[in-house]
Formats: structure tokens, C-alpha cells, sequence
């Protein structure tokens, strides 16, 4: 599904990814972990097309295609979901009115015909369900007066809603009580299909209790040092990223 | 030209004092004396720095005819919102129209009307209010609307009365007004304990259209009354708009306005509330989306008189094209209101590199126990916010304009009244492309 080869982006003067690889197939759960300052939510915003980064190499497919050369709400209508870290406010107009106006945007460029607001608040319902929310969320201003649990949780809603093949999550656990984690990751698991992949970036393995990823990455640096399975992030979290970074840096 | 105005002054009175009291005379006189000693502002005026008025003050411009001009109730239907039982008095080009006014059921006692007749029937209930509020010294405008008043709006609610439906005045310049002055007048007298909606609407049958509207109304918000007041100004794009509100608040009273601001070649809407009472409250919200060569000015003034008083300002702007705004916000706060609570914001969204916005808060506070805040933005999109709403599926024309609605759609959610909110909010729409 995703095949990320040599990718290097960088801020401004700074270069952040020093050459990226990286492939994920459908119905797999990536886990992408490392210290602060590792690039890991970098490329969670590279893949999602970040008016902020510029890519200087290396390349990426998406199913086939290349996806640097899409924009970003092309990449979205072709089904790539990034639950940003810190979500956006949007005071002014509705969280139904927002959903909407993106959940019709993507079946528009499927050729499906646009849901007018009484269809699009039943199919709402469901979703709801999932991030155990009632409708009087629908009608607040989005993400605006939200509390950091809430916001979280509304990446999850649209993304239940827009139903993306690949849901890249970036540090969607930080911040979160044990409790908004819970619904958060039953939330995620609730939307793995065997079709769909996601990648889950985070500092911690907390996340990864509820939602077992197939692979872990531990990126330093700018670049991918170690790969594993589930394993590696307990290891990860017994051990602390220090004892890695040394490894990798007596080895080099 | 000042003269000129100076010259029909002379010959006008004659007709004008005719048709009012006597006592109404020498508040004429007095307006267009004060317009003779200071004439029309120009740059060097700190309150008129930004704006040119020029084109106002040289022009040669006839007094407005007054006559209905063959207006159909279908030419005024786009301008009409709300329910039919409202009621709606309409003004064409300076004069008021009784058969394309309706009048709804009232409550009793309440008077919804023409000024000019008003005046004729019971000038002495006027005598009080009109031109006892508005100073002539606010500006030299105000002076001459003071000096040539004739027609306009006059909404009394009595003490206890909830008027329940509101009262819509509809300023309609035609064709006909190309090259004429009208002086628009309107007086609110809200009493004590009572509750209001009042609109007043500005807009042009014939847009591309040169003329000039001199606009003054007076609200008087008796203790423990409750206002909303929307004013919107839809002028043709190449008129000249002037217009002053002055608020007059009595204690526990809560008054709400909201401004719309989008026609006009030259906007200038001075809002001033004295707040003369404990316990009073004050909201003033605004908008203003200006495009092409607009100038659209707004200037405020709250004056904290008595302790225990809290004020909430928020204008915003959307600025396309070469056009310019101008925002200047006053807070006076006396020595003995203490516990002021005010706070003052200007936003601003710049749509156009060319576009620009001077924006000046002005606090001037002489009491110690006080919180007083402003703040004033002028800027563009949020990158973030935009690639927010593309990482969602939206391209990136539309994400644009979704969050200069949303921008904009903050504050006109402000407005109570629903029927008012939805109509602000189909202009907005409406000026901005639909989403």
C-alpha cells in the first residue's frame, strides 16, 4: 500500500529526514516510536502532504502512485487520514457542518453524490457510537473550547466517518487519560479492516497495549535504526531510547 | 461644498420648520451653526485621518425628493427577511413610503412610524429625545443631519412591553438618487423594563449609483430594557455612507448591536454608548467585508459613566482587493465607574496583498479597580487551518473559503434573533461565494 524509499524532508534550513524506508501493506499496524526531536511526527505530516516541509529526496508510493505529487486533499480523497497531533480550532462554523463539508468533498471525487445534512447526521450516529459521544458534540464550533481528550477523540470521529485506507495517527495517545485512550484506541481498533492500514506514531508504548501493532520502527535522527516486532516497543519501554541511540551510534 | 449647504439651509428652513414644532427651530439652527464654525473634516482631523471625505465634502448634492419613485414591493423583496407579520417602514430616497411600509400587530401602546409624522402629531413626546442624545458636536455630519432632518424611523415601546416581533427600517436609495443627499433619522425610546429587536437596513436599488446617505439615530435604553439593534449598511458601491448611533443606557439595561458593513465607496459608521447607570451592559459586534476600492470605516465609543458596567466589543474584517478599513475602538472610563469590565477585539483577514486596515484601540481610564482589555489583528489564513481543512478532502479554493466564512460566521452567530442571524448569514454567503 505505502512504499517510502530514501525520503529526506526538511524545515527552512533544517534538514529532518535523512532517508526514509519504509512499506506498509494493507491490513498492517505500523508503530513509528522514537525520542522527541526523532522526526517521527515529521513524517507522520510529510506522508499527509504539509505545507511546512519540503521533500528534497527520495520518493513514495501509494498504491502505485506517486504520492509527493498529489496535493494534500488529493491524498485525503484517495484515502490517506492524518489525526493530527494538535488539532485545528475552526471557531465559526460547526463540527457537523466541517465533517460534511469533507466527507462530501471525498465522495465527490469518487463520483458518489453529495448527503444532505439529515443523511449525514443517521450515518453520523453510528460513528458517534464509536467514540462514545452524543450528537450535542455535532454542533459545537470545531475542535473550539475542545479539551485536549476531546480533540483527540474528534480526530477519531472523522476519521470514523471518512473511513481512510491509510489513518496515519500522530501522537494521538499524548495528553490523553486512561480512560480517553481506552475510547480512542477501541475507536481504531473498531476500523482496522483487512484492506486498510494505519501508522501509529508515539514516544510512548502505552498506546500499543490496546492497539498491537504487527511492526515497530524506531526512528533517531531522521532515520529508521531499528525495526521489530511488538517486542521492540516493550523493550523500548523497559529500556528507554538512550540504550538504543548508543547501540546504533557505537555500531556506525 | 460648505457654502452650498450653508445656501439650502436657507432656503430649506422655511420648509422645514413648516412641517415641525417650534421647538425643533432652534435645535435646526443650532446644527447648522455648529456645521458653519467647523465645516467638513479633513485629514488633519485625528478623528477623520483615514478617511477622505473629500469626495463628500466638494460634491454639489441635491436634497433628496422623497418620492416613492414608482418602487415596487417585489424591487424591495431581496431586502425583506423575516416573517410578514414584522413590522417594516420603508424610506425611499429620503422619504417614507406608507404603501410599501407594512405595519404588523403591536402591542399596545407602542408607536412604530415616520419620524416627519410623528413630529407633525405629537412633536412634544419627541421633544425630549430627538437631537438630545446625538451631539452635534460627535461630528460635523451629525450637524448638518441635525440642521436638515426630515424623515426617518421612530419606534417608542412603552415602560413594561415586550414589543415581540421586530421592527425592520428599510432605507432604499433608486436611480433617482444619483447625485442627492438624503439625511436619514431615525429615534428608539425603549422604557424601562421594555424588550426590542430594531433592524435597520441601507441598500440600493441601482448599484453603480453615486449619492450619499447622512444617517443619525438615537436609541434610548431605559433601565432594566433589552435591545438588539442590527444596522445593515448595503449601499451601492459608489455611494458615500455616513452614519452615527448614538446609545443612550439607563441602569441594568443590556444593549447588543451588530453591524454589517459591505456597500459603499465611503463607509463611515460611528457607534457610540454612553452607559449612564449601574449595572449596565453593552455588546457591540461588527463586520465589515469590503472588496474593490471600499473604504469602510467604523469608529466605537463606550463611555464607562457608572460603576459596575460591562462592555464586549468584536469587530471583524474581510478585506479584498485594494480596499481599506479603518477601525478605531474608544473606551472612556471615568473616575467613579469602578469595576469596569470591558473588552475590546479587532480581527482582521486580508484576502488581497493590496488590501490594508488601520486599526486603533484607544483606552482612556481614570478609574483604578477596572479590567480593561483589547486587541487587534490584521492578518491572512492560518497555513495550518487550511491544510487542516485539504487533509480532510477539501481543495484548496473551497478550504479557503470555508475559513473566511468561518472567520466571519463568529461573530454574526452573535446575533440573537434567528431570522436576523440567517439573513446576515446569507450576505455573508452570498459576498464571500457560496460554500
Amino acid at each position: 500500500m505505502l512504499e517510502i524509499r530514501g525520503l529526506r524532508a526538511s524545515a527552512g534550513d533544517k534538514e529532518i529526514l535523512k532517508g526514509i524506508d519504509l512499506t506498509v501493506n494493507a491490513g498492517e499496524v505500523h508503530a513509528v516510536m522514537g525520542p522527541n526531536g526523532s522526526g517521527k511526527s515529521t513524517l507522520a505530516q510529510v506522508l499527509a502532504g504539509h505545507p511546512a516541509y519540503e521533500v528534497t529526496a527520495g520518493q513514495v508510493l501509494y498504491e502505485g502512485n506517486d504520492l509527493l505529487d498529489m496535493d494534500p486533499e488529493v491524498r485525503a480523497q484517495a484515502g490517506i487520514f492524518l489525526a493530527f497531533q494538535y488539532p485545528v480550532e475552526i471557531p465559526g462554523i460547526s463540527n457537523a457542518y466541517f465533517l460534511r463539508a469533507a466527507y462530501n468533498e471525498i465522495r465527490k471525487s469518487k463520483g458518489l453524490e453529495e448527503v444532505d445534512s439529515m443523511d449525514f447526521l443517521d450515518l453520523l450516529e453510528e460513528k458517534l457510537r464509536l467514540v462514545e459521544w452524543g450528537p450535542e458534540i455535532m454542533s459545537r464550533a470545531v475542535n473550539s473550547g475542545f479539551s485536549g481528550g476531546e480533540k483527540k477523540r474528534n480526530e477519531i470521529l472523522q476519521m470514523a466517518v471518512l473511513e481512510p485506507k491509510l489513518a496515519i495517527l500522530d501522537e494521538t495517545d499524548s495528553g490523553l487519560d486512561i480512560d480517553a485512550l481506552r475510547i480512542v484506541a477501541s475507536g481504531v481498533n473498531a476500523l482496522r479492516k483487512p484492506d486498510n492500514a494505519t501508522i501509529i506514531v508515539t514516544h510512548y508504548q502505552r498506546l500499543l497495549n490496546y492497539i498491537v501493532p504487527d511492526q515497530v520502527h524506531v526512528l533517531s535522527a531522521g532515520r529508521i535504526v531499528r525495526s521489530g516486532g511488538k517486542d521492540l516497543a516493550l523493550e523500548l519501554e523497559a529500556r528507554g531510547y538512550e540504550w538504543l541511540e548508543q547501540e546504533v551510534g557505537a555500531a556506525s | 461644498m460648505k457654502e452650498a449647504h450653508l445656501q439650502e439651509y436657507g432656503l430649506k428652513v422655511p420648509v422645514l420648520t413648516a412641517e415641525t414644532p417650534d421647538w425643533l427651530e432652534p435645535v435646526r439652527k443650532a446644527g447648522i451653526d455648529r456645521f458653519a464654525a467647523v465645516g467638513f473634516p479633513t485629514a488633519r482631523d485625528e478623528e477623520w485621518r483615514f478617511t477622505p471625505v473629500g469626495p463628500i465634502a466638494q460634491g454639489t448634492w441635491r436634497h433628496g425628493t422623497g418620492s416613492t419613485h414608482g418602487v415596487t414591493r417585489a424591487q424591495l423583496a431581496p431586502f425583506i427577511f423575516g416573517h410578514p407579520e414584522w413590522t417594516t417602514l420603508v424610506f425611499v430616497d429620503g422619504g417614507y413610503s406608507e404603501a410599501l411600509s407594512s405595519t404588523g400587530a403591536l402591542p399596545a401602546g407602542v408607536r412604530a412610524g415616520s419620524l416627519a409624522e410623528a413630529l407633525r402629531a405629537d412633536g412634544a413626546m419627541l421633544e425630549k429625545h430627538l437631537a438630545r442624545h446625538a451631539s452635534i458636536e460627535a461630528s460635523p455630519f451629525t450637524a448638518l443631519s441635525t440642521a436638515f432632518m426630515r424623515d426617518g424611523g421612530f419606534l417608542h415601546v412603552p415602560a413594561n412591553t415586550d414589543l415581540t416581533r421586530p421592527v425592520h427600517l428599510v432605507f432604499v436609495s433608486t436611480r433617482e438618487a444619483a447625485g442627492s443627499v438624503t439625511y436619514p433619522r431615525n429615534l428608539v425610546v425603549i422604557e424601562q423594563g421594555a424588550r426590542a429587536s430594531v433592524i435597520e437596513s441601507y441598500v440600493s436599488l441601482a448599484e453603480g449609483t453615486s449619492y450619499w446617505t447622512n444617517a443619525v439615530t438615537e436609541v434610548v435604553a431605559g433601565a432594566n430594557s433589552w435591545i438588539e439593534h442590527t444596522r445593515i449598511q448595503r449601499e451601492s458601491e459608489r455611494a458615500f455612507h455616513v452614519g452615527l448611533t448614538h446609545v443612550e443606557q439607563q441602569r441594568d439595561s443590556h444593549y447588543r448591536s451588530f453591524t454589517l458593513a459591505m456597500g459603499g465607496a465611503l463607509a463611515r459608521h460611528n457607534l457610540h454608548a454612553r452607559l449612564n447607570g449601574e449595572n449596565v451592559e453593552t455588546l457591540m459586534y461588527g463586520l465589515y467585508l469590503t472588496r474593490g476600492d471600499q473604504v469602510v470605516d467604523n469608529h466605537t465609543a463606550i463611555h464607562h459613566d457608572q460603576p459596575n458596567c460591562r462592555s464586549w466589543e468584536v469587530y471583524k474584517g474581510v478585506l479584498d482587493g485594494r480596499s481599506r478599513a479603518v477601525f478605531n475602538g474608544k473606551v472612556f472610563v471615568k473616575p467613579e465607574a469602578q469595576k469596569t469590565d470591558a473588552k475590546q477585539t479587532n480581527r482582521n483577514l486580508l484576502l488581497s496583498d493590496a488590501a490594508k486596515v488601520n486599526t486603533k484601540p484607544q483606552l482612556e481610564i481614570f478609574a483604578d479597580d477596572v479590567k480593561c482589555t483589547h486587541g487587534a489583528t490584521v492578518g491572512r489564513l492560518d497555513e495550518v487551518a487550511l491544510f487542516y481543512a485539504r487533509s480532510r478532502g477539501v481543495p484548496a479554493e473551497k478550504a479557503q473559503r470555508l475559513l473566511t466564512y468561518a472567520f466571519a460566521a463568529e461573530v454574526t452567530s452573535e446575533v440573537v434573533l434567528e431570522p436576523v442571524r440567517s439573513e446576515l448569514d446569507r450576505l455573508v454567503r452570498e459576498r464571500l461565494g457560496e460554500m
